[in-house]
C-alpha cells in the first residue's frame, strides 16, 4: 500500500499536476494579498471575478458565448506553449516564439488583406514565415555559437517593425488597424465548426476550427517527440549535446529543425487568431503582443508536456479573460494585466517545485534506507 | 621527534561511497623542503590536498602545523594557516590584469577605495624578489601560460602563505618554462617556503625535491629521499609490482589489417599546440593493441580525431580499406567502428532516458527499430534490450525502463559495453572502460575485451592504468606529450620499463 502510494507521488505526471496547482493556488493568494493592499473593499469580489471569468454573466446564453471567446485566445496561446516546449525539449529556449507570432500575424494578414488569398494559403504562409524566422536562429546558433535567446530577442524587435511596415499597406485609411478581414476577404476567415458545435458557443461566430485544430497539434506534438525517431533524436540532443554527437546524431541539422518547427508552431497560432476577425492588427503597435511570452508560462505550467499545456493554456486564457471583468471603479484598468501577470509568474516555479517534491522524497527515502541498514547491522551483531 | 614539521598529515582516511580514497595515509612536510607527492591518477593525490584544503573532511587523523593540532574546516581556513595552492587548471578572471587577480579578495581599501599603488609596489618587490617575471597591467588572457602560474604563484606569497601547493604544475609548461619553474621553487624554498609538488612525472621530481612521498591505490606506500632513490625504484613504487588481475588468455594470432592511421595531428583545445603530434600505427584483426600514457599527454584527442568527434588538423585513417579520414561519426560507425568512450557520462550514455533508449542510442535509426514512417518499434527496442540486459548481466532497479542516471557506475558501463559489443563492430576502440569500477566489474570488462580478439576483431585499448595494460595488451603503444615514444611487447617488457617510457624518461631511438 506505501509502497504503491510512494511510486505515484513519482509519477511525473502526477508530480506535474501537484505542482502546477500549487503555484495556481500561491498565485491566487499573492493576487488576493495585493488587491488587498490597493483596496481592501472590493479585493474579494475581484478576485472571485477574475477565476469565474465568463461565469460572471448570469444568463447562460452570454456564459456560452464568451466562453467561446476565451477559447479563441486560448488556441494562439497553445500553439505559441507548443513552441516554446518543443523547443525546450531539444534543449533550447525559444524566447523568440513572441516573434515568430508577429511574423505568423504578418504573414497571415497580409495574404488574406492584399493578396486576396483563401484561408489555408494565409496559414501555409504564417507558417513558412515563422519557419523561417525561427530558422534564422537556429542557424546563428548553429554555425556562430550565437545564443538563440539573444538573437531570439533581437529578431523579436525587427519582426514587430517589420510587420507593422507591412500591414501599414493594408491598413483602415482612418484608423492604425488593418482593414476588416470579413468584409474584404471572407475566403481567408477560417472555417466556423460545425451548426451543432456551435451551438455550445451560443453562435460565437469567432469559434472556428482553431481550436480543435490547436488541439490537434498538441497531440500531433506528442506524438512526435515520444513516438518518432525524430522526437528520440531531438531529445537526446536536448538531454546531453554530447552524446547525441557521440552517436552520429546531426545536431546542426536537428538545432535548426527545432527551431524551424518552433517558429512554424508559434506563427500558426497567430494566424489561427487573425484569421478569425477576432482581432485586427494594430500597425502602430510599439510593444510585442504578450501571446509568445505567455506561452513560456503556459509550457511550464503545462509541466512541458504538449497534453498539460493544453489545459495550462486554457487556465492562463481564463484568468487573462477573467481579469478584463474586475470592477473599473475600484481598480485601475491595468488591474487584470497586473493580476494574471501574477499568477503567470508564479507558474514558472513548476520546475522548482518538482524539484523540492523530489529532493524532499529522496532525503526521506535516504534516511529509511540508512535505518533499515542500521537494523539490519544491529540484527547481525545480535546474532 | 626534534625535527620540526611545518605541516603534518597523520593517519588521515577519507572514504566516498565504496572506495576507500585515502587509506591511513601519513605526510610530514619539513620546513624549506620541496616534498614530492607521487602517485598514478587515483591514487588518491588530489583527494589528500583537498582535505589539506578543506574542501574535504576526512574521516580519520589529524592535521598539525607547526606541531599543534589544527582543524581545517574550509579553505578560508587553509589560507588562514598560510596555505596556498597553484592548481592544475589556473584559477584566474581572464579578464582581469595580474596585479588586479593576485589582490582579488584582499584588496587593500581605505574608506571603501582600491589602494592599488600600494599593492602594485608589495608585488613588483615579490616579483624582483624571487624571480617572478610578471607585467601587473597585462591582462591575464592576454599572457602566456608561464605567466599565468608565476601570476598565481604571486598570488599565494602576496597572501604571505608559507606552505605552497603546486597541484601538477607542469602538465602545461613548455620545457623551457619547466626548467624556469624548477628554479623558482628552489628559491622559494631557499627563502624557507615549504613546497608540496605533486606530480607523476619521475625526472622532474629527480631534479627538484628533496624527500618523495608515494601513494598507490589510496594508500601510502612510503616517503624517499631522493639523493638515495632513483627512476626506477619510484616507478616501482608508484606503479606496485604484482600486477592484480590476471586475465587468461591465449598468445594473440593477428590478421588482416583493421585500422591504419598514418600521420595523425590533432590539434589542442587547451593551448595552442597540437595535442596528437603526427601519429602512425595499424591494429590488426585479432589483437588488442593498447595506448598507454600518464593523462593528459594526447590520448583522449587521439581517440577523438579517430572516431571523428574532432576534426583533423591532418593525417589519413583507413577503417577496413576505406578511406574514413573525412567521415562522419556516423558513417564510421556503421563502417564498423564502436567506442566505448572514455567518459560515460559525458558521451556514452544520455542519463535522463532510459536504459532501453540508451541500449539503441547506436541502432535506432536502423530497420529493426524504426519503421517507414518515422515511428519508433517499441517493442523491438523493449526486446532487444530485454536480451542485451540478460545477456550481459546488466543490472538496474526496473530492467528496461529504468532511467539511466540512477544506475550504479558499474552497471551504466556494462551498459554501454553491451551496446558497443552487440554491434558487431570489425574494431573496437575502447578508452578507460574500467574506470571507477570494482574487482568484479573490470574482470567481466577485460573478458569481454578478450572475447573480441578472439573472434578476430581489433580492439584499440587505451588505458591509465599499467596493471590493465599489461593484463590486456598484446601490443603496448607509449604515447607522451602528443607522440607515440615506444612500441613494446608485453611479454618481455617490465612495470619499471613501461614507467620510464610514460613518464617521459625514455624514448625509443634516442
Amino acid at each position: 500500500m506505501k509502497e504503491q502510494k510512494r511510486s505515484l507521488l513519482r509519477n511525473d505526471a502526477v508530480q506535474s499536476l501537484l505542482a502546477s496547482l500549487l503555484c495556481i493556488l500561491i498565485g491566487l493568494l499573492v493576487g488576493y494579498v495585493v488587491l488587498l493592499l490597493i483596496n481592501p473593499a472590493g479585493a474579494g469580489e475581484a478576485i472571485s471575478t477574475i477565476v469565474k471569468n465568463f461565469m460572471t454573466y448570469s444568463r447562460r446564453n452570454a456564459q456560452l458565448k464568451y466562453l467561446g471567446s476565451t477559447l479563441v485566445k486560448t488556441a494562439p496561446l497553445l500553439m505559441c506553449s507548443l513552441s516554446v516546449l518543443f523547443a525546450y525539449k531539444a534543449g533550447l529556449f525559444n524566447i523568440g516564439a513572441a516573434g515568430q507570432y508577429v511574423v505568423g500575424a504578418g504573414a497571415s494578414l497580409y495574404c488574406a488583406l492584399a493578396l486576396g488569398m483563401p484561408w489555408y494559403v494565409c496559414m501555409l504562409a504564417a507558417i513558412a514565415a515563422g519557419a523561417l524566422l525561427g530558422a534564422v536562429s537556429g542557424v546563428l546558433k548553429a554555425y556562430f555559437n550565437v545564443n538563440e535567446v539573444i538573437s531570439c530577442i533581437m529578431l523579436n524587435w525587427i519582426s514587430l517593425y517589420a510587420v507593422n511596415t507591412l500591414l501599414s499597406q493594408v491598413k483602415e485609411a482612418t484608423s492604425p488597424y488593418t482593414l476588416n478581414l470579413a468584409n474584404t476577404n471572407p475566403d481567408a476567415i477560417l472555417p466556423a465548426l460545425p451548426s451543432f458545435c456551435m451551438a455550445w458557443f451560443n453562435d460565437n461566430q469567432y469559434v472556428t476550427i482553431a481550436v480543435p485544430l490547436a488541439v490537434m497539434m498538441a497531440v500531433l506534438i506528442w506524438v512526435l517527440l515520444e513516438k518518432t525517431k525524430m522526437g528520440y533524436e531531438l531529445k537526446a540532443t536536448g538531454f546531453n549535446k554530447a552524446a547525441a554527437r557521440y552517436c552520429g546524431m546531426r545536431e546542426n541539422k536537428n538545432l535548426i529543425l527545432t527551431m524551424a518547427i518552433s517558429g512554424g508552431l508559434a506563427a500558426m497560432g497567430a494566424s489561427m487568431l487573425f484569421l478569425t476577425g477576432f482581432e485586427q492588427w494594430q500597425c502602430t503597435q510599439s510593444s510585442i503582443p504578450g501571446m509568445g511570452f505567455n506561452g513560456i508560462a503556459a509550457a511550464f505550467l503545462g509541466g512541458l508536456n504538449p497534453l498539460g499545456t493544453i489545459l495550462s493554456s486554457y487556465f492562463i486564457q481564463h484568468i487573462t479573460n477573467g481579469g478584463a471583468y474586475v470592477d473599473k471603479t475600484m481598480y485601475s484598468a491595468q488591474i487584470s494585466d497586473f493580476i494574471s501577470a501574477l499568477i503567470i509568474y508564479l507558474c514558472g516555479f513548476v520546475l522548482f517545485f518538482k524539484y523540492a517534491l523530489n529532493s524532499r522524497m529522496d532525503r526521506r527515502e535516504e534516511k529509511k534506507r540508512a535505518a533499515s541498514a542500521e537494523d539490519r547491522e544491529k540484527g547481525g551483531t545480535e546474532q | 621527534m626534534e625535527q620540526t614539521y611545518a605541516i603534518e598529515m597523520l593517519n588521515i582516511t577519507k572514504r566516498f561511497p565504496g572506495i576507500v580514497a585515502n587509506d591511513n595515509i601519513t605526510l610530514q612536510l619539513k620546513k624549506g623542503e620541496i616534498h614530492a607527492l607521487l602517485g598514478e591518477n587515483g591514487a588518491g593525490k588530489s583527494t589528500l590536498m583537498s582535505v589539506l584544503f578543506g574542501l574535504y573532511r576526512p574521516e580519520e587523523g589529524t592535521i598539525k602545523k607547526d606541531g599543534q593540532v589544527v582543524e581545517i574546516k574550509d579553505p578560508n581556513d587553509a589560507n588562514a594557516l598560510g596555505i596556498g595552492m597553484v592548481h592544475q587548471h589556473f584559477k584566474l578572471v581572464e579578464c582581469f590584469s595580474v596585479l588586479d587577480n593576485i589582490i582579488l579578495g584582499v584588496e587593500p581599501c581605505s574608506h571603501g577605495f582600491l589602494q592599488k599603488a600600494e599593492a602594485r609596489k608589495k608585488v613588483l618587490a615579490l616579483s624582483e624578489k624571487y624571480g617572478l617575471h610578471v607585467d601587473p597591467d597585462a591582462m591575464v588572457e592576454d599572457i602566456t601560460v608561464g605567466m599565468q602560474q608565476r601570476t598565481e604563484i604571486l598570488k599565494m606569497l602576496y597572501r604571505e602563505n608559507e606552505i605552497l601547493i603546486f597541484d601538477e604544475p607542469t602538465a602545461v609548461l613548455t620545457p623551457q618554462e619547466i626548467e624556469e619553474l624548477m628554479q623558482i621553487m628552489r628559491n622559494l624554498a631557499a627563502e624557507g617556503k615549504s613546497i608540496l609538488f605533486i606530480s607523476h612525472k619521475l625526472n622532474e621530481i629527480m631534479s627538484v625535491a628533496d624527500r618523495c612521498s608515494v601513494l598507490r591505490k589510496g594508500r601510502y606506500i612510503g616517503t624517499v629521499n631522493i639523493k638515495d632513490t632513483s627512476r626506477e625504484e619510484l616507478s616501482r613504487m608508484m606503479v606496485g609490482r604484482d600486477v592484480e588481475f590476471v586475465v587468461h588468455k591465449e598468445p594473440a594470432r593477428p590478421g588482416k589489417t583493421i585500422l591504419e592511421v598514418e600521420g595523425l595531428t590533432v590539434a589542442s583545445k587547451s593551448h595552442g599546440n597540437n595535442a596528437v603530434k603526427d601519429v602512425s600505427f595499424t591494429v590488426r584483426a585479432g589483437e588488442i593493441v593498447c595506448i598507454a600514457g600518464i593523462d593528459g599527454n594526447g590520448q583522449t584527442e587521439l581517440v577523438y580525431g579517430l572516431t571523428g568527434l574532432e576534426p583533423l588538423k591532418g593525417g589519413r585513417i583507413t577503417l577496413e580499406g576505406q578511406d574514413i579520414t573525412h567521415a562522419s561519426i556516423r558513417k564510421r560507425s556503421t563502417l564498423g567502428m564502436s567506442h566505448i568512450p572514455e567518459d560515460r557520462h559525458k558521451h556514452g550514455l544520455v542519463l535522463d532516458y532510459t536504459l532501453e533508449d540508451n541500449m539503441v542510442l547506436q541502432r535506432y535509426f536502423q530497420p529493426e527499430f524504426v519503421n517507414r514512417a518515422g515511428f519508433l518499434k517499441r517493442k523491438a527496442i523493449r526486446d532487444y534490450a530485454g536480451r542485451l540486459i540478460e545477456q550481459y548481466d546488466v543490472r538496474s532497479g526496473q530492467g528496461p525502463v529504468t532511467i539511466a542516471r540512477s544506475m550504479s557506475g558499474g552497471n551504466q558501463q556494462k551498459a554501454i559495453v553491451a551496446r558497443e559489443i552487440d554491434k558487431a563492430p570489425e574494431l573496437l576502440i575502447a578508452v578507460q572502460p574500467t574506470r571507477g569500477l570494482d574487482v568484479g566489474a573490470i574482470e567481466y570488462i577485460h573478458k569481454q575485451i578478450v572475447a573480441q580478439r578472439d573472434a578476430g576483431k581489433g580492439v584499440l585499448l587505451v588505458s591509465l592504468e599499467l596493471d590493465e595494460v599489461m593484463a590486456l595488451s598484446d601490443r603496448i603503444l607509449v604515447m607522451y606529450e602528443g607522440e607515440i615514444v615506444g612500441q613494446l611487447d608485453p611479454k618481455t617488457t617490465t612495470v619499471e620499463e613501461l614507467g620510464l617510457y610514460m613518464a617521459g624518461a625514455k624514448r625509443e631511438g634516442a
